[in-house]
């Protein structure tokens, strides 16, 4: 018999349920006085270096309703490409800039938000750079496992044409669900979970 | 977000997760899933350093009555009503390591089964005294402990007489982004588990008895709290031995 090699199983994923808010935004929900302010709520101050830009957008289900009780989480590099993050290990990123961002889409019109920057170019693992996109990670009654999906931005079509994970994509027509459209500094990048113009969700 | 004792920074990807042990995204029997899962496959790729990478949360943040649901919405001299439970357990990745500085955020229904939230129209009383969110940072050896109310089961809205069993969702937040994990703690011998949509959509028994905590007799404190037991893992991630190209020269 060989050795053993002893992994354990990852913990089950199960939905966040209609009420994510309570543990993750209480705040939003009305719970006051437990935490200061809700986590994620702000990712630059002041002093923040880079091109300040709102990304904003609404989830959709496979009917082309309204998705208001989800919470999304966004996690991107520093305007130079830098992520702040211990395993970060190019350089120190701006201690500016959480990087890390947490929304829940409103419960009358759907929409989330998030105040940023524009993030720089990140590396992919054979020198090749990857476009600037931010990571979506999203939650919500009825999504048994957290859906990971990045934004990239309309205005960088040559490093878009270049990017490792756009080129993945076998079917050409579905890059265009991960290219926010862009209206001076906001970009509006809409989730449509299933159906029609479906957004390419990652295992990655 | 500040410091966190990381010993050397961990820079591997992470191991592929096993979407077979985890629920499909489409589970009819839990309904709301039906027109919330994609219909495509994912795009799976290799872990690149937009992953592997993620926020360190300071302990710093974290408020004196976080971890004490019973205390953290209360009126002073109050606390809530229900039974005093301490749930506690540690945070590992797939390799067995314990997973120190993680976010743990929890939160639950009352004793009665009554979430408070401004959507939620179920008959139980809300209880004045309870908020229900609490949150922990994983020590040095990856154990968090937070003091609560056992949770009320639930009704719900999708057969004609669905009721969730008695739980408390879990948030986790480990070292990178790709193991972002929400799940939901069950409690031994509660006979709902078995009958439950949600806990159904997990296809391997095996999969879904690693939610259901443990009574830990062992750190019952008598005459005040029985205790439950609940260790997660994270996605573990490979040694970085033949790899350097994240560092993207």
């Amino acid at each position: 018999m060989a050795q053993e090699l002893r992994y354990l199983k990852e913990t089950p994923s199960q939905t966040a349920g209609p009420y994510v808010h309570i543990g993750l935004t209480p705040n939003f929900c009305d719970i006051g006085g437990v935490y200061e302010r809700d986590l994620g709520v702000a990712m630059v101050n002041d002093k923040t270096t880079g091109e300040r830009i709102t990304v904003a957008g609404r989830i959709f289900d496979g009917a082309g309703a309204l998705v208001r009780d989800a919470v999304i989480e966004i996690w991107q590099a520093d305007s130079a490409g830098l992520y702040n993050s211990p395993s970060e290990m190019r350089g120190a990123a701006d201690p500016n800039f959480t990087g890390w961002g947490r929304c829940p889409t409103r419960a009358e019109d759907g929409v989330y938000s998030f105040n940023t920057v524009k993030p720089g170019k990140v590396p992919f693992k054979d020198g090749r750079r990857q476009a600037p996109h931010i990571s979506f990670w999203i939650v919500a009654r009825g999504i048994n496992v957290g859906l990971q999906t990045r934004m990239y931005f309309p205005e960088e079509t040559e490093a878009n044409g270049a990017d490792p994970l756009l080129q993945r994509i076998e079917h050409r027509d579905r890059v265009a669900t991960l290219i926010a459209a862009r209206d001076g500094s906001t970009y509006t990048f809409d989730i449509r979970l299933q159906g029609e113009n479906e957004t390419v969700f990652l295992d990655i | 977000m500040s410091e966190i004792p990381n010993r050397k920074p961990e820079t591997g990807a992470f191991f592929a997760r096993d979407l077979s042990w985890h629920p499909p995204a489409y589970a009819p029997g839990y309904k709301t899933s039906v027109l919330r899962s994609p219909k495509r496959a994912l795009l799976s790729l290799d872990g690149t350093i937009s992953e592997i990478t993620g926020p360190v949360f300071g302990h710093a943040m974290i408020g004196e009555l976080d971890n004490d649901l019973l205390h953290n919405f209360a009126k002073p001299g109050e606390s809530a009503i229900g039974e005093r439970i301490i749930v506690h357990g540690q945070v590992l990745d797939e390799r067995g390591r314990p997973q120190a500085g993680v976010l743990v955020e929890f939160w639950q229904a009352n004793a009665g089964g009554r979430y408070r939230h401004k959507k939620e129209s179920y008959l139980a009383a809300i209880d004045p005294n309870f908020g229900g969110c609490g949150r922990a940072i994983t020590d040095e050896d990856g154990r968090y402990f937070f003091r609560t109310v056992r949770p009320g089961a639930y009704p719900w809205p999708n057969g004609v007489n669905d009721w969730r069993p008695a739980h408390i969702h879990f948030s986790i937040f480990g070292h990178g982004f790709s193991q972002r994990l929400i799940t939901q703690m069950y409690f031994e011998g509660d006979p709902m588990i078995w009958k439950c949509p949600i806990v159904g959509t997990i296809p391997d028994k095996a999969a879904i008895e690693q939610l259901i905590a443990p009574m830990d007799w062992g750190n019952t404190i008598p005459m005040d709290s029985r205790a439950y037991r609940f260790d997660i893992v994270l996605r573990g991630r490979r040694s970085t031995m033949f790899e350097n190209k994240l560092e993207g020269n």
